[in-house]
């Protein structure tokens, strides 16, 4: 694929993904706001990928060594740090109280 | 493994993500669908690695430890009351990650014979410009709710000038670097003048605009990371951090539409410096505070048919979530309906109410949104309300000359009786007059939120 034919089809997922974020986004409740915004938090942690990709390259410099490695730091606090977080609050969320203690 | 299969497999993620966000639309699933995004990010990983094969295998196991290993001991750690500045903190190294790959691809592709790509430059200064503000911005964002520095709007002299420099740095270096400059250089002067804007420009914004700045931010880290994905022509980042730009987007127009406030006026209107020109047209403390006791209140609320309570950032402050719900939990036993009104923009990031009430246990029913909330109120005998201020304002309906007219609120004025926790009468953070405070059927219950909240627990069970 050549190389203009891979950006106009990028540009074309980029643009289905706003369209498809609105439509999913739109349908959460205000009550989960925050499980929502760290959640999406923890999905922009998919940045993961992009540091691993650069801290993988063979024959490297100093410099993408040093770089690399705290991107890779930054983005697993962010994949790690994100989804537990999250998984916490949610599970916070019942319907109906356990049986009272009080 | 071939780009095609790590291509379909990186497909998969990408439906586990937006599962994972279908999956918010009800709270009974929302975590299951956390956890099918969790699954998904996991296959990405596993797809890289095996993709990236042994090169420096150990160096990116290393960092991903440490890195993970923070990430996880911060999340375990963090009480509830804290979040706000936790998201913040996730979403400013997610950004600062972004701004490192772009660094790392332009010193990777400039000695490259031929000038680099168009597309690919751009994205590398887009993706540079938007990660570095928004890694800079969110460590303010969480340094103000942290308390680390004041939380009211900070301003000083030649504020617009100090932008404006930074600015234009910025967007030079940029547009050179897009037109073709192959210099390094300039990205590093393009990340040395964004990560400055962003400090500059969370810095006046005071705490109570922070849910908008924080839905903000965190559309900003998602464009970053799209703008990755086409430096490293990867549909995974590019989708999956559109998804949370568009999430971040729409969250940031909800906050600002909670307000009444245009986006722009909540990020440079500097909230503070309205008030001092338009106190004069409020009245003032025009009539006369009727402090009450813990007895009082106890009384009227033990003998309402329905009591909505209305919490604040002040309930978040004092942490006081756990003692509302066993009040709570004391008026139903007798018979009394307690329901909580929740405004949108009410505490430190949106949604921040519910998540306590929900740690405390509070049944998410019983949280009731705005609208919901203000069908209710002529119907409420008793609307307690713990540390909220702004949200519940008259002036907002009535005062034109008031800084926040027009933002819809609750309107609490309208039951019964209203009964403020307050811990003095000093303005609330935005420091606006609130004559709720003087109305007739207002009482204020003076002290710590807290403290409050369980001599009121205590006065009930001793009824």
């Amino acid at each position: 694929m050549g190389h203009t034919t891979l950006l106009v089809f990028e540009v074309t997922i980029l643009v289905l993904a706003i369209f498809l974020g609105f439509e999913v986004i739109s349908k959460v409740p205000t009550l989960l706001h925050t499980p929502l915004m760290s959640g999406t938090n923890a999905i922009h942690g998919i940045v993961l990928v992009g540091a691993m990709i650069v801290l993988g390259q063979p024959d490297k410099s100093a410099f993408t060594w040093i770089v690399g490695f705290a991107a890779v730091v930054l983005a697993s606090a962010n994949v790690v740090g994100g989804f537990v977080v999250t998984d916490r609050m949610l599970e916070m969320f019942k319907k109906r109280e356990p049986p009272k203690g009080q | 493994m071939s780009t095609n299969a790590s291509n379909l497999l990186y497909l998969v993620t990408i439906v586990t993500f937006i599962l994972a966000l279908r999956f918010l639309s009800n709270p009974a699933h929302a975590r299951r669908g956390n956890q099918i995004g969790a699954a998904g990010m996991l296959l990405a990983i596993v797809v890289t690695w095996v993709k990236v094969g042994t090169t420096s295998w150990w160096a990116i196991a290393i960092a991903m430890l440490v890195g993970g290993g923070f990430g996880a001991v911060a999340a375990r750690k963090v009480l509830m009351t804290a979040m706000p500045q936790m998201v913040a903190l996730f979403n400013g190294v997610g950004g600062g990650a972004a701004a490192l790959i772009s660094l790392a691809e332009l010193h990777r592709i400039l000695p490259q014979p031929g000038a680099p790509k168009a597309d690919i430059s751009i994205a590398i200064v887009f993706s540079a410009l938007i990660g570095s503000i928004s890694f800079s911005g969110s460590m303010i964002a969480f340094a103000k709710l942290q308390e680390l520095i004041g939380g009211r709007p900070i301003t000083y002299p030649a504020q617009q000038v100090g932008n404006a420099i930074v600015v234009l740095v910025a967007v030079a270096s940029g547009v050179a670097l897009a037109a073709g400059v192959q210099d390094e250089w300039l990205l590093w002067l393009l990340i040395g003048a964004a990560a400055p804007f962003g400090i500059l420009f969370v810095l006046p914004i005071g705490g109570a605009d922070m849910p908008v700045v924080i839905s903000l931010l965190n559309a900003f880290t998602g464009l970053a990371v799209a703008a990755g994905g086409f430096e490293l022509e990867n549909n995974v980042l590019i989708v999956a951090g559109m998804l949370v730009g568009a999430s971040g987007t729409l969250l940031t127009l909800m906050m600002a539409r909670a307000m009444n406030r245009s986006v722009a006026n909540v990020l440079f209107g500097a909230f503070g410096q309205l008030q001092t020109t338009t106190a004069a047209a409020t009245a003032g403390a025009n009539g006369t505070v009727r402090p009450t006791t813990a007895e009082d209140v106890a009384v009227m609320l033990a003998y309402a048919h329905k009591v909505a309570i209305v919490p604040g950032y002040g309930m978040a402050v004092a942490q006081a979530q756990h003692d509302v719900r066993a009040l709570a939990d004391l008026l139903e036993n007798r018979g009394v309906e307690v329901t909580y009104a929740i405004h949108p923009v009410a505490g430190r990031m949106p949604g921040h109410m519910n998540v306590l009430l929900a740690e405390a246990n509070v049944p998410y029913p019983a949280l009731k949104e705005m609208d919901e909330a203000n069908d209710e109120f002529p119907r409420t005998d008793v609307s307690l309300v713990i540390g909220a201020n702004d949200v519940v304002n008259p002036d907002a309906r009535n005062n034109q000359g008031s800084p926040i007219y027009g933002m819809p609120i609750l309107n609490v004025d309208r039951s019964q009786a209203v009964v403020v926790l307050k811990r003095s009468m000093n303005p609330g953070f935005a420091g606006i007059d609130n004559p709720l405070f003087v109305e007739p059927n207002t009482m204020m219950l003076f002290g710590d939120a807290k403290e409050s909240v369980a001599k009121l627990a205590a006065a009930v069970k001793a009824l």
